[in-house]
């Protein structure tokens, strides 16, 4: 069955269930003062597919983001990772277990070689110990094994050329690029792409659209922040759109643009035309 | 009035025995330390001597205190400094960076004004300091305290022989160990932390835990300086451990270059070289009288000394911003 398959029968509502869940929320909130960023009732992710969190500026999206990563915590609920209580674990367990993000403002280690930032990516290193890396023999064998993921990485990405440069000599693209395929390093079950076309020329938005999509055939769940809705619908099964910190919408993307919750949130609710999906409109926030 | 009045070869001989001296050596541990935690971790730590007081008040309150044997007394000189490392670094690695520097500068002076205080005269002897621990190693060292030892015209006497070399052997260790960690995942870890700090978390890594590790190492490294300082001295005073003293080993870092390792040790030996070569050719200037003594009498050369150095260093930072063995390449990436 493909993704789009066994969403079929879901009713487009938010909060609907979904067949096999990898990420389960519920009544998470985060307030700020007296600013209630993030108010999610209920909210599942289905495991193996594409979905997109849309959402007008300041709804909420990255500090949901953020409360599902672990970077921060929420005041109440909780948040269930592949069976496993995800809420009060920090941001490092949570990679471990398998759920790697990257940032809105690629975080490329400017300073250390493409190799080794890939290098860095791996989990369960045993020279990572203190005490073991003073021993070359008790990690060389893991390194070179780790060493080639990460140049077939590189060669599948097409950054194989840019290997012993510093990494802080890419192209914001190219660091993109690489931020995701760290994260593949870590061979990640779901990955959390926060604005992954963000500030990337429509070149090389093609190349990445073909990555994500390619994560997805490998069995990778991917939930991604994006503003593009060309974006949007090209590659998400399932999308789920946020507003004032709630989760207003969900469904397949065709079916979100002309729902009129939707609507009201980004154009405000006296608006009475149906939503026309341009990309001018609703991306115009970078 | 001529050149011909000055003994060069004698102050060349001074020059290189300061360059390789003890204090070199303290300079150069403190240094190679910082470079773990500066260079390689990204923590800025403006307390280092408060590190190096530890070291060197561990291991002296083992004998003096525990009557412990001398190579325990070095292991709990060694603890001294991790303990110190823990309290500064677990309420502030959690925190952006900004906090543990201000956290090092206080507790480095409050370690200083506790050893020195009345109260701790029973235990630290206050401001005389420790003096009768040095006896035990006295007892180890194979050199004669009567005789000299050295290569040619570069000579110790036997008593602060010892110190050298247990001081150089501790600086070939660190730097063996510095190396190896550093080009071990371990060390990958720690110089993507120096970077951000939120994509080691989000690949998985503990980045408070190695962030501690790190403050732990270099503090230790930096404990050894202490007592290579307390050896080469005898004696472990408070006032040795002032503030200031934190940022002439900041200097001896940035001289050498950030973030390779051997660094500091090249930086430590040119800085006590060029203080010596200055304060002994302005000696002997001001002597012959070529500097007449209406500008400067051989009492201001002190001060003089660390004027020049400090022009040096301006020069060094417009024109090889990296340090000697920095990469430009490396530097010019942060500007991006």
């Amino acid at each position: 069955m493909t993704p789009a398959e066994q969403l079929a029968d879901i009713a487009a509502e938010p909060g609907v269930s979904k067949p096999d869940p990898i990420l389960v929320v519920d009544n998470v909130t985060r307030a700020f003062g007296g600013l209630k960023a993030v108010d999610v009732d209920h909210l599942e992710v289905q495991r193996g597919v594409i979905t997109a969190l849309i959402g007008p500026n300041g709804a909420g999206k990255t500090t949901f983001f953020n409360l599902l990563t672990g970077f921060d915590q929420p005041d109440t609920g909780n948040a269930v990772f592949d069976g496993d209580v995800a809420s009060g674990q920090s941001s490092h367990e949570l990679a471990r277990k398998g759920m790697v993000r990257t940032f809105q403002l690629t975080k490329a280690l400017t300073k250390l070689s493409v190799i080794e930032n890939m290098k860095l990516g791996a989990t369960h290193q045993r020279g990572e110990h203190f005490f073991t890396a003073l021993f070359s023999p008790l990690w060389n064998v893991q390194e070179k094994e780790i060493e080639s993921r990460a140049d077939a990485l590189l060669e599948r990405f097409k950054l194989d050329h840019m290997r012993d440069e510093y990494a802080g000599t890419m192209s914001g693209g190219q660091r993109k690029l690489l931020e995701m395929a760290r994260s593949l390093m870590a061979d990640p079950t779901l990955v959390m792409l926060d604005e992954p076309m963000a500030g990337v020329n429509p070149a090389l938005t093609q190349s990445l659209l073909e990555h994500v999509k390619s994560l997805r055939s490998e069995g990778i769940t991917v939930m991604f922040v994006e503003h593009d809705m060309d974006v949007v619908r090209d590659i998400s099964d399932w999308v789920v759109v946020m507003a004032e910190g709630r989760i207003i919408a969900e469904g397949p993307p065709d079916s979100i643009g002309s729902n009129q919750q939707v609507i009201d949130a980004y154009l405000g609710s006296h608006h009475d035309s149906a939503l026309d999906l341009d990309a001018d409109l609703l991306g115009g926030e970078s | 009035m001529s050149l011909a009045a000055i003994d060069w070869g004698f102050i060349l001989t001074q020059s290189v025995t300061q360059a390789f001296d003890f204090n070199a050596v303290v300079y150069a541990l403190a240094a190679i330390g910082l470079n773990v935690h500066f260079g390689y971790a990204g923590l800025l730590n403006f307390g280092q001597v408060g590190f190096v007081a530890m070291g060197a008040y561990g291991m002296g309150l083992s004998i003096t205190l525990w009557q412990l044997n001398p190579f325990l007394a070095v292991i709990v000189g060694m603890i001294f400094a991790a303990i110190f490392a823990l309290i500064l670094g677990l309420p502030t690695l959690r925190l952006r960076s900004d906090y543990l520097a201000i956290v090092t500068i206080a507790a480095a002076e409050i370690v200083r004004l506790i050893a020195r205080s009345t109260v701790m005269r029973p235990i630290t002897r206050g401001a005389e300091g420790l003096n009768e621990f040095i006896g035990p190693f006295r007892d180890l060292s194979p050199f004669s305290a009567s005789q000299t030892y050295g290569i040619g015209p570069i000579e110790w006497r036997g008593s602060q022989f010892f110190a050298v070399v247990v001081g150089w052997v501790l600086v070939g260790l660190s730097l063996l160990l510095v190396a190896q960690l550093m080009r071990s995942p371990w060390g990958r870890v720690v110089k993507a932390i120096r970077e951000d700090e939120d994509a080691a978390r989000a690949l998985g890594k503990n980045a408070y835990w190695y962030k501690l590790q790190a403050l732990i190492l270099g503090g230790v490294i930096g404990g050894l300086g202490g007592m290579v300082q307390a050896l080469g001295n005898a004696t472990v005073q408070p006032d040795f451990f002032v503030a200031p003293l934190t940022f002439f080993f900041w200097l001896v870092l940035i001289l050498g270059g950030v973030g390779r390792v051997w660094a500091p040790v090249f930086g430590a030996v040119v800085y006590w070289f060029m203080i010596t070569f200055i304060q002994n050719t302005g000696r002997q200037m001001v002597d012959a009288g070529m500097i007449p003594t209406s500008i400067m009498d051989t009492s201001q050369i002190d001060q003089i000394r660390f004027w020049i150095v400090g022009a040096a260093l301006a020069l060094l930072m417009v024109f090889r911003p990296q340090g000697f063995f920095g990469s430009r390449e490396e530097m010019a990436l942060d500007a991006r």
